[in-house]
């Protein structure tokens, strides 16, 4: 079987693999990148567990072709932190203990980015849909709101 | 263990630290099932039954095996004969042996180089079917010429002519049903039914199982016990324990679908087979085939009521299917119907139901939800017909301290009037209602368990503390046993590491269920923490030469316990640790307990529920979870189970179900068919928590975890059926469903 090689960047770095025509993103990420942050909860799109930003967009990454993201920008849940530093999103939801057993957290956390990278001021509302794709099973989704919730007035200097 | 009974003040407990792993699970450094990899890997697939039930008549995986990069093919034959009928239940939902009971149930497993290779070996291997006649639902199972899935399964002790896909009678009241339903003033008997549900945790099981050529092999799996898995697989492979290493890896949710084995013994075969390690995740569609849904059910209830609203006798008739194995859950189900009601006559009997499903697992206060709902529907229909305040009538009738129990026991202090008197006074219940809107009330009632713990723990030079214990951390767990270790020492949380062991390096463990870890692993810690002050009392003791009794320890220090034990200046830990090697070494305490004191936890929820008439979709508006933690070590994550079962009780009563064709398959193994509340299916969850000491450990905690899911089935159907003014009797109420009531 033919490899396809693909030269792209991963939160920042540069980065270069060579997949099946088949694999996923989520795949190269987690079995050849070692980038095992983003998780297969489904491998259909349902579930957002894998969550990642494709040049800055959000994106199931159990729906995008490994090949697919050559040339692109892709950011993971590893790339959130700036070294030591946790990104405001990251300190309140453990604040608001807004995970419980945490394997959607990386998927939430990048949907959460993604949605005050791009509305600042959500109402909770919209952060609810905004959040639908990420199933979590643990919380009843409340504490994740509140945390999301506090994140974007924190980050507004509000 | 008794509740201290010295009034504290506590300093750590009831605060809200952050949890020690929580920055491993905001970066994506915590490793789960599916994230560890060793060197020389290969990737295990399960074959699986395409058909609902059939003989196995042969399989051929010669021409799997000759595909390049198959290392191994395992069938039933690759395993020894399990022990006693509980364990070859088990092994025989990993592995199919004469019949396939169901769709989706493992007939065969390859290893491969690849998962790509893997998955093409899976469709060389040659299955020759037999195909049977199936039956996957209760009404089906029970004619006399139904299939049958094991003969040698009927209930031990049934009667002549008892259907043989009955298994596991149940019984359980007291008191003369006949003068109790004569006293009433109003008899109502209705029939309800509920389908069965998945835990529907994000991570599906995952593995990584590796035997050496000497026999001797570790497990690395996603579990909510590793000292369970153990033991099966341990049984299903022939070896002894001490030959099994299991490391339970971080556990991406369970709710107890994760308390028994899938993959994890057929993982081990495979690398046993190979000689190298296999690692082995399951689909989302095989978690739904071949993973723990809960039993459906029917329900009869009769239930008597004076006109001022007291019970005077009430009687359930519960029918459970637990898929192609016997199943006990409908004992637990049967016990706790009436649980929360002090009744003079009640009775409660019912029997399980095998049918061509998988097998059943926990859910989460197992039976429990499914138990209650029936009755709390049914009171409420009492209640709208006597027009009386489903409050008022619960708290009439609600269990007390020195209450005989509907299952047997009489109540210790309980907290369930509390509770109900808490919903009464809370403005959730005294807020004006809409047009086409609806309040539902249910209580709910779980036993909580106890169980096989052990604890050690570790003072170090430095005067911080390591805490070893064996039981996964599936909703910060490690917080507050690392809170109840500092409170106890008397040193800062932060001082503190907890972690969860293997199965070599710590006494047993029962799993991570029945609502038992903040309960006994909590125990064990404060009993271990005392277990290790009393040995820096003795050292402390000898180094001021006097008798330990006269050493207290007080706020992390040792000091003289009072004027006759002399004028000594207080030692710290920190001090007593640095010399400890001058004083007899290491220092290290340990408790092991089999503990049977966790009390019973009882909660209350109210849901208001809007119905739209047209299309018969439902909003829920508002929704106030009331329960009682005995005594909530950090509080957040009690709000958080409170706040999760809530949810998932709701997704019960709203949407989800298991839908099986007349050609006995699944319809809906996925996230987009069985659908799970999503963040804007739900409104804010307000978690109220109460304390009511539980006698049984020494700050007073009952577990908190399952009860939460127990009361949203009737809070949301009674809800939705005043909100449009008729009786909903089935879950769940998708909006087709409640469509068709409307237009009746």
């Amino acid at each position: 079987m033919n490899k396809i090689h693909v030269t792209t960047t991963v939160n920042g770095d540069p980065v270069e693999y060579l997949c099946e025509p088949q694999e996923t993103l989520l795949d190269v990420l987690r079995n050849q990148l070692r980038l095992t942050g983003a998780k297969e909860g489904c491998g259909t799109g349902d579930c957002g567990a894998c969550s990642v930003t494709l040049n800055g967009r959000l994106v199931c990454s159990c729906l995008v072709l490994a090949a697919e993201a050559g040339g692109q920008e892709v950011a993971t849940v590893e790339g959130i932190a700036d070294g030591d530093n946790l990104h405001i999103l990251q300190k309140k939801i453990l604040e608001h203990a807004a995970l419980q057993c945490g394997v959607c957290t990386p998927g939430i956390l990048v949907a959460a980015k993604a949605l005050l990278e791009k509305h600042p001021d959500p109402t909770e509302v919209e952060a609810r849909y905004w959040l639908a794709g990420n199933l979590c099973r643990c919380t009843g989704y409340d504490k994740i709101i509140t945390a999301v919730m506090d994140a974007a007035a924190e980050m507004r200097g509000a | 263990m008794a509740l201290d009974t010295e009034k504290r003040e506590f300093k750590i407990i009831g605060t809200r630290p952050l949890r020690p792993d929580g920055i491993d699970k905001v970066t994506g450094r915590a490793l789960y099932g599916a994230d560890m990899v060793a060197p020389g890997m290969l990737e295990g697939k399960i074959l699986r039954s395409p058909h609902a039930h059939a003989r196995i008549v042969s399989i051929d995986a010669s021409a799997a095996l000759a595909l390049q990069g198959v290392k191994a093919v395992v069938t039933a034959s690759d395993f020894s004969e399990a022990k006693g009928e509980l364990m070859q239940n088990i092994l025989e939902n990993c592995m199919a042996q004469d019949k396939a009971l169901y769709h989706g149930h493992a007939v065969a497993a390859v290893a491969a180089t690849s998962e790509t290779i893997a998955k093409q070996a899976l469709k060389l291997i040659k299955v020759d079917y037999e195909v049977l006649p199936h039956v996957t639902e209760i009404e089906d199972a029970v004619k006399p010429d139904a299939p049958v899935l094991r003969p040698d399964r009927r209930a031990k002790g049934a009667p002549e002519g008892t259907p043989a896909n009955i298994t596991n009678l149940s019984n359980f009241g007291h008191g003369d049903l006949e003068a109790g339903f004569a006293k009433a003033d109003l008899i109502i008997e209705r029939s309800f039914r509920t389908e069965s549900t998945h835990q529907g945790y994000i991570e599906p099981h995952a593995c990584l199982a590796s035997m050496g050529p000497d026999g001797k092999a570790d497990l690395w799996c996603c579990t909510q016990g590793h000292y369970a898995v153990r033991d099966m697989c341990a049984s299903f492979l022939g070896m002894s324990l001490s030959q099994l290493r299991v490391t339970a890896s971080e556990i991406g949710g369970g709710f107890g679908g994760k308390t028994v084995v899938f993959i994890e013994p057929v993982a081990l075969a495979l690398s046993r087979k190979a000689g190298k390690p296999v690692k082995m995740a399951m689909t989302r569609e095989e978690v739904f085939k071949a993973s723990g849904p809960t039993p459906s059910s029917l329900a009869d209830i009769k239930i008597g009521m004076t006109k001022g609203g007291k019970i005077t006798a009430a009687h359930a008739k519960l029918r459970f299917q637990g898929g192609a194995f016997p199943s006990g859950t409908i004992d637990l189900g049967a016990m706790c119907a009436f649980a929360a009601y002090d009744l003079e006559a009640v009775r409660a009997e019912g029997f399980n139901v095998m049918t061509n499903r998988p097998r059943e697992a926990a859910y989460r206060a197992p039976g429990a939800p499914i138990g209650v709902y029936p009755v709390e529907a049914l009171i409420d229909e009492l209640c709208i017909e006597l027009g009386l305040d489903p409050l008022d009538v619960r708290l009439l009738n609600a269990a007390d301290k020195g209450t005989k129990s509907s299952y047997g026991p009489t109540f210790e202090a309980i907290g369930l009037k509390a509770t109900l008197e808490a919903a009464k006074a809370h403005r959730h219940y005294n807020t004006p209602l809409g047009p086409n809107q609806g309040r539902g009330v249910s209580c709910g009632f779980w036993f909580n368990f106890g169980g096989s713990t052990s604890v050690s723990m570790s003072v170090n030079d430095d005067g911080t503390v390591a805490v070893t214990e064996g039981n996964p951390d599936i909703g910060g767990s490690r917080a507050s046993v690392g809170m109840m270790a500092a409170e106890e020492l008397g040193i800062p949380y932060e001082n503190i590491r907890t972690i969860v062991a293997d199965t070599n390096s710590i006494g047993f463990n029962d799993p991570t269920h029945g609502s038992r870890v903040t309960f006994s692993v909590g125990l064990a810690t404060i009993e271990a923490a005392r277990d290790a002050i009393k040995k820096m009392c003795t050292r402390v003791a000898k180094i001021w030469d006097i008798d330990p009794d006269a050493v207290m320890w007080e706020d992390g220090h040792a000091r003289p316990a009072g004027e006759n034990a002399g004028n000594y200046e207080p030692m710290s830990l920190a001090e007593i640790a640095a010399i400890a090697s001058k004083t007899g070494g290491p220092i290290a305490g340990h408790y092991e307990v089999n503990a049977d004191s966790a009390g019973v936890s009882f909660g209350v929820h109210l849901a208001d529920i809007e119905v739209d008439p047209e299309t018969g979709f439902s909003t829920v508006l508002r929704y106030t979870v009331f329960q009682d933690a005995g005594k909530a070590i950090h509080p957040a994550y009690v709000e958080g189970q409170m706040q999760g079962g809530a949810a998932q009780g709701i997704g019960w009563a709203m949407n989800e179900e298991y839908i099986y064709g007349k050609d006995g398959l699944l319809q809906n193994a996925g996230f987009l068919d069985y659908r799970i509340p999503v963040a804007s299916d739900l409104p804010p969850i307000e978690a109220v928590i109460l304390e009511i000491p539980n006698p049984g450990h020494p700050y007073g905690v009952r577990g908190v975890g399952e009860t939460a899911i127990v009361p949203p089935l009737a809070a949301v159907s009674n809800a939705v059926s005043r909100a449009i003014g008729k009786r909903m009797r089935a879950l769940p109420m998708s909006p087709p469903k409640i469509l068709k009531v409307i237009k009746g």
